[in-house]
C-alpha cells in the first residue's frame, strides 16, 4: 500500500477514542501498522466517562477496516511495567517500531492552585506528564536498535505554552511536556530519531464535550450546555471556529511523522487556530 | 515520499523570489499538488550583495518546470521594494490565472560580506526581507478580504529569526533583525486576518542548499568566525537541509491540512534552535 508512512508501525497511547484513534486511523490510512495502547477505565480525577474496551475495540475494526495490521492492549501509562509490556509485544508481531504518539491524558474540573487537592495535583502529573515519560523510555532503546531513525510526537496542549486560570496543575503537566520534548530532541538527534509536541487548542472529542469543562469556561451558569461552551470556547481562538476537530491533530501528527518532516526536531508546533497568539 | 495528488487542486499561489532556491522549489512542490502559480522575482543584482543573484534565465526555468507538471504560471520580472512594481505583476497574475489563495513571501537576500563591507548592506537586506514581505502580503491581502474564501500565507524567516545569530556585520545585523521582524509581522497579520480565516504562519529554516548559502562568498564568511560555524551546525546529523524541505513545511501549512494552524512559527532546522 503506498502512503505517506507506508510500512511504517507507530505506537499509540490513549488509542481508544478521541485524538488517539484519530490518530490511529489517519496513519493507518497512511500505511501505517498500529500498536495500540489505552488504559480503557476511569481515571481518578477524570469528571468525566474514561475510555472503554469496547471503544478500543472500535479502532482495532476501523483500522483493520484499512487492511492495516493493528496490536490493542489494555495498558496504564502510569505503570511503565505494563507499558513496555504491550509495546513489545507489539513490537514482536509487528516487527519494527517507527512512531511514537504520547497522546495518553486527562481533562479535569477547575480549581484555584491553591485548592488542588494534593491527590489531584499527583493523578494528573502521573498520567500527563510521567506517562508520556513512561511512552517515550519504552520506546527509545527499540527505535535506536533499528536504526533507522524515527518521530516522536508528544501531546501537550495550548496549555503547555501558556497559563490558563483554574486548571494549573494541567497547564504544569503540558508545559513539562515540553521541557521532556526538548530534551529527549536534543539527546536523540545523533540517532536520527526526531522528538516534537503538539499543542491543540480545544479538540471536539469526550475529554472536553462534558459538564465539567462546560463549567471551567461558564462558571456564571448552573449547567452549562456544548451550546453555552462554544461562544466560550470560540473567545479562546483567533481563527473564528470554537474547537477543531480529531483529524486536525491527527494531520499534523502525521506531517511529524512522515518523511515530510525528515528535518524538524525539537519543536513545539500549536494546532491552536490561533490560541497562543491571541 | 509518495505523492497524495492533489492537495492544492483550483487554488493559485503568489510566490517572490521564485526564480531558483525555495522559491522555485515551492512553485514546483506546490504545482506537484495542483495550484497555479504567479511567480515574482527581481532577477537582477544588488550591488550590496556579494553573491550572484537570480537572472531571467533563472525564472524562466522555474516556468519551464511548473508547465511540465501541467499547471499554469504567469512570471514576471518584479522588486518586492516597489510596491507599484509588485502589485501590477500581481494583478497581471490574477487577471490569467484568478484570484489568489495562497501567498509565500519567499524573497530575500543574505547580503554578508568579509572586508570592505558596503554601508548599504544594512538598508538593503531590510527594505528586501522586511518591507519587501509587507509590500508582498499588502499586494495580497485586499483581494483576498473581498473575496471571502479565506487563505494561507507563509512568511520565510529563518533560524536568525529566532536566535541572536549572523554576526556582527552591517549585513549579518540587518538579516537577524529582519528576520525577527517578520515574525512581528506573521503574529500581527495572523492576528488582524483571522476574522476572515486568513491563516498566516512562518517557517524558519537552518541552511539551505540554495545558491545563497552555497557560494564562495558566504562560506567563507562563515569560515571566518568560529562562532558562525557553530550557528550553523545542527543537532541532526545533516549539514543543510533542502529546499524541498522547506516547501513540504508550507504544504502542510497552506493545506486543508493545516486548516486550523494559524500564528505559528515553524522552524525546519534540523534540530538547531533546541540545541543551541
Amino acid at each position: 500500500m503506498a502512503g505517506r508512512v507506508a510500512g511504517k508501525v507507530a505506537f499509540i497511547t490513549g488509542a481508544a477514542r478521541g485524538q488517539g484513534r484519530s490518530h490511529a486511523v489517519r496513519l493507518a490510512q497512511e500505511g501505517a501498522d498500529i500498536i495500540a495502547v489505552d488504559v480503557c477505565e476511569d481515571m481518578p480525577g477524570m469528571p468525566y466517562a474514561g475510555a472503554t474496551q469496547e471503544d478500543l475495540a472500535e479502532t482495532v475494526k476501523e483500522v483493520e477496516a484499512l487492511d492495516r495490521r493493528i496490536v490493542a492492549a489494555k495498558a496504564d501509562v502510569r505503570d511503565y511495567g505494563a507499558l513496555k509490556a504491550a509495546l513489545d509485544d507489539g513490537i514482536a508481531q509487528l516487527g519494527r517500531l517507527d512512531i511514537v504518539s504520547a497522546n495518553a491524558g486527562i481533562g479535569s474540573s477547575p480549581h484555584a492552585a491553591q485548592d488542588l487537592a494534593e491527590q489531584t495535583w499527583q493523578d494528573m502529573l502521573d498520567i500527563n506528564l510521567t506517562g508520556v515519560w513512561h511512552t517515550a523510555k519504552a520506546a527509545t532503546a527499540h527505535l535506536i536498535e533499528g536504526g533507522r531513525g524515527g518521530s516522536i510526537v508528544l501531546t501537550s496542549s495550548a496549555a503547555g505554552l501558556q497559563a490558563y486560570a483554574n486548571i494549573a496543575h494541567y497547564v504544569s503537566a503540558k508545559h513539562g511536556v515540553v521541557g521532556l520534548m526538548r530534551t529527549l530532541a536534543l539527546e536523540l538527534a545523533p540517532h536520527s530519531i526526531r522528538v516534537n509536541s503538539i499543542h491543540p487548542t480545544q479538540v471536539d472529542t469526550p475529554m472536553i464535550q462534558n459538564e465539567a469543562t462546560y463549567r471551567l469556561f461558564r462558571p456564571d451558569l448552573d449547567h452549562p450546555t456544548r451550546a453555552d461552551f462554544e461562544p466560550a470556547s470560540q473567545a479562546m481562538n483567533v481563527l473564528p471556529i470554537p474547537w477543531v476537530d480529531p483529524v486536525d491533530i491527527s494531520n499534523a501528527v502525521l506531517f511529524l511523522a512522515s518523511d515530510e518532516a525528515r528535518y524538524i526536531t525539537g519543536v513545539a508546533l500549536p494546532v491552536d487556530a490561533g490560541a497562543v497568539i491571541k | 515520499m509518495t505523492q497524495v495528488a492533489g492537495k492544492l487542486e483550483g487554488k493559485v499561489a503568489f510566490i517572490t523570489g521564485a526564480a531558483r532556491g525555495q522559491g522555485r522549489s515551492h512553485a514546483i512542490r506546490l504545482a506537484q499538488e495542483g495550484a497555479n502559480i504567479i511567480a515574482v522575482d527581481l532577477c537582477r543584482q544588488i550591488d550590496s550583495v556579494a553573491y550572484p543573484m537570480a537572472t531571467p534565465d533563472d525564472l524562466a526555468e522555474t516556468v519551464k518546470e511548473v508547465e511540465a507538471l501541467d499547471r499554469r504560471i504567469v512570471a514576471r520580472e518584479a522588486d518586492v521594494r516597489d510596491e507599484a512594481g509588485l502589485k501590477a505583476a500581481f494583478e497581471a497574475g490574477v487577471a490569467e490565472l484568478g484570484p489568489v489563495d495562497i501567498v509565500l513571501a519567499n524573497a530575500g537576500i543574505a547580503p554578508m560580506a568579509l572586508g570592505e563591507e558596503p554601508h548599504q548592506a544594512w538598508q538593503d537586506v531590510i527594505d528586501v526581507n522586511l518591507t519587501g514581505v509587507f509590500n508582498t502580503v499588502e499586494t495580497a491581502i485586499p483581494s483576498m478580504i473581498e473575496r471571502g474564501q479565506g487563505g494561507a500565507i507563509v512568511l520565510t524567516s529563518s533560524t536568525a529569526g529566532i536566535n541572536g545569530i549572523g554576526g556582527a556585520t552591517r549585513g549579518g545585523l540587518g538579516y537577524t533583525a529582519s528576520k525577527h521582524g517578520v515574525v512581528g509581522l506573521m503574529r500581527s497579520y495572523a492576528n488582524t486576518l483571522a476574522p476572515h480565516s486568513i491563516r498566516v504562519n512562518s517557517v524558519h529554516p537552518t541552511g539551505v542548499r540554495t545558491p545563497m548559502v552555497v557560494n564562495e562568498v558566504m562560506q567563507q564568511f562563515l569560515e571566518s568566525d568560529p562562532a558562525m560555524g557553530q550557528a550553523m551546525a545542527n543537532a541532526l546529523p545533516v549539514d543543510m537541509v533542502e529546499p524541498v524541505d522547506i516547501s513540504n513545511a508550507i504544504l502542510w501549512l497552506v493545506s486543508d491540512d493545516g486548516r486550523y494552524v494559524t500564528g505559528i512559527t515553524v522552524p525546519v532546522d534540523a534540530g538547531f534552535t533546541n540545541k543551541k
